[in-house]
């Protein structure tokens, strides 16, 4: 898959009223163009139903329902049951959620879809906080990041969402990066071609979120892939394998930027340096990232996730 | 375009649904010809979707959609596309 092999369509109309460098709507952009205009689309209170729900204007060319934050996993339930009462079965029914409408407010609802087994692909794009409200801390924040809800720092590690999701066995799964445009395209074109229940994550870098010029958020989802902050993975039947940059690092092939150079470049970390090094906070960064990678090294090396 | 009926409120697919965004902008990305190689990587990640991919892939800039992000501009491995300050 190179970048001249993208869709021409679009399916987004140009003048939505996203943050200038926005990669969630990029992300959509790019889902959009992987899944063609046979796609419904449900989505939870985030920064994409503001986006969509200008009306009574919307960018989207494809139909939206527009969900409550807890309620998206059994709307695509009920969507994906009544398209198949209607006999359009190659309809793709997508759950697009922030990481608030995934790991937290939209987690039970979603999980319930997966073992009801709706053939559908749930996506969350995470941006690690509360960005539409106003930049309050998620289940997704990272550990030592500043939020108007933890303005010395969050005092917890994110949830490993990939893992609460393995654990419901689901015949694909994959984390991806709008950084990585290709291997994002490819992933949902993957997903949409298997039956059942999908998951799919993808980081989308907030600029006005994370403290930092617009114009780095896509170099921002590649750095945090090369520190190690974020893993390219994707399971199929439980099978575990990684992806470019991530794969070359637990192939030992290239070794993981130092992280403190992700931390530096976003304000939301200044803390941890001014005025002087929180070396215990940081300490702490790096055991987790340490740990982390080696839980990654036993999954693919055994293969199966949540065995 | 086909319009439904129904008891919720409804909202219709419309270029610049948020007015025309090429407003916002400070900066604006300017393309040197010349030194493009039609890589279409500015295409691709334009979050906006403001570079327009012509027949032959050459690129150009919808100025009256594109925010002035700059991704574009960081993102262009020749270094083709400026960011100018608006007038």
């Amino acid at each position: 898959m190179a970048i001249k092999d993208l869709a021409r369509q679009e399916l987004m109309h140009p003048g939505a009223g996203s943050c200038p460098g926005c990669v969630d709507l990029l992300s959509l952009r790019m889902t959009l163009k992987a899944l063609g205009e046979k796609t419904v689309l449900v989505i939870p209170a985030s920064c994409t139903a503001s986006i969509e729900c200008s009306y009574p204007k919307t960018p989207f060319q494809v139909p939206v329902l527009t969900m409550a934050f807890a309620a998206s996993g059994a709307a695509a339930s009920g969507v994906a049951a009544a398209l198949k009462r209607l006999g359009d079965d190659d309809v793709n029914v997508v759950v697009w959620a922030g990481d608030g409408g995934t790991y937290d407010i939209g987690l039970q609802a979603m999980s319930g879809a997966m073992e009801r087994g709706t053939n559908f692909i749930f996506i969350c794009y995470n941006n690690e906080i509360y960005s539409n409200t106003g930049i309050q801390r998620s289940g997704a924040t990272p550990f030592g990041a500043w939020t108007t809800t933890t303005w010395t720092g969050k005092s917890e590690q994110r949830k490993d969402m990939l893992g609460i999701v393995m654990a419901h066995r689901l015949p694909y799964i994959a984390s991806a990066s709008p950084s990585y445009i290709e291997d994002l395209y490819r992933k949902v074109q993957k997903a949409a071609s298997i039956k059942g229940p999908k998951y799919l994550e993808f980081h989308t870098p907030c600029a006005p979120g994370w403290r930092f010029p617009m114009e780095q958020t896509v170099e921002m989802g590649r750095l945090a892939v090369e520190c190690g902050a974020w893993p390219l993975l994707e399971a199929v039947n439980g099978k575990v394998e990684f992806n470019l940059r991530s794969k070359q690092i637990l192939d030992g092939k290239y070794e993981r930027k130092p992280i403190e150079e992700y931390l530096k470049a976003q304000g939301r970390f200044a803390h941890l340096f001014r005025p002087e090094r929180d070396e215990k906070a940081l300490a702490e960064i790096e055991r987790w990232l340490d740990a982390e990678w080696e839980h990654y090294r036993q999954l693919a090396s055994c293969g199966v996730a949540a065995a | 375009m086909e319009r439904y009926e129904a008891d919720t409120t409804i909202s219709y697919p419309c270029v610049g649904a948020a007015g025309k965004t090429g407003g916002w902008r400070d900066f604006k990305p300017v393309i040197d010809q010349s030194n493009c190689i039609k890589c279409l990587r500015c295409w691709a990640y334009c979050p906006e979707g403001a570079v327009l991919r012509g027949e032959d892939d050459s690129v150009s800039i919808d100025y009256d959609y594109c925010k002035g992000c700059g991704i574009c501009a960081r993102e262009c491995p020749k270094k083709a596309i400026t960011m100018e300050r608006e007038d």
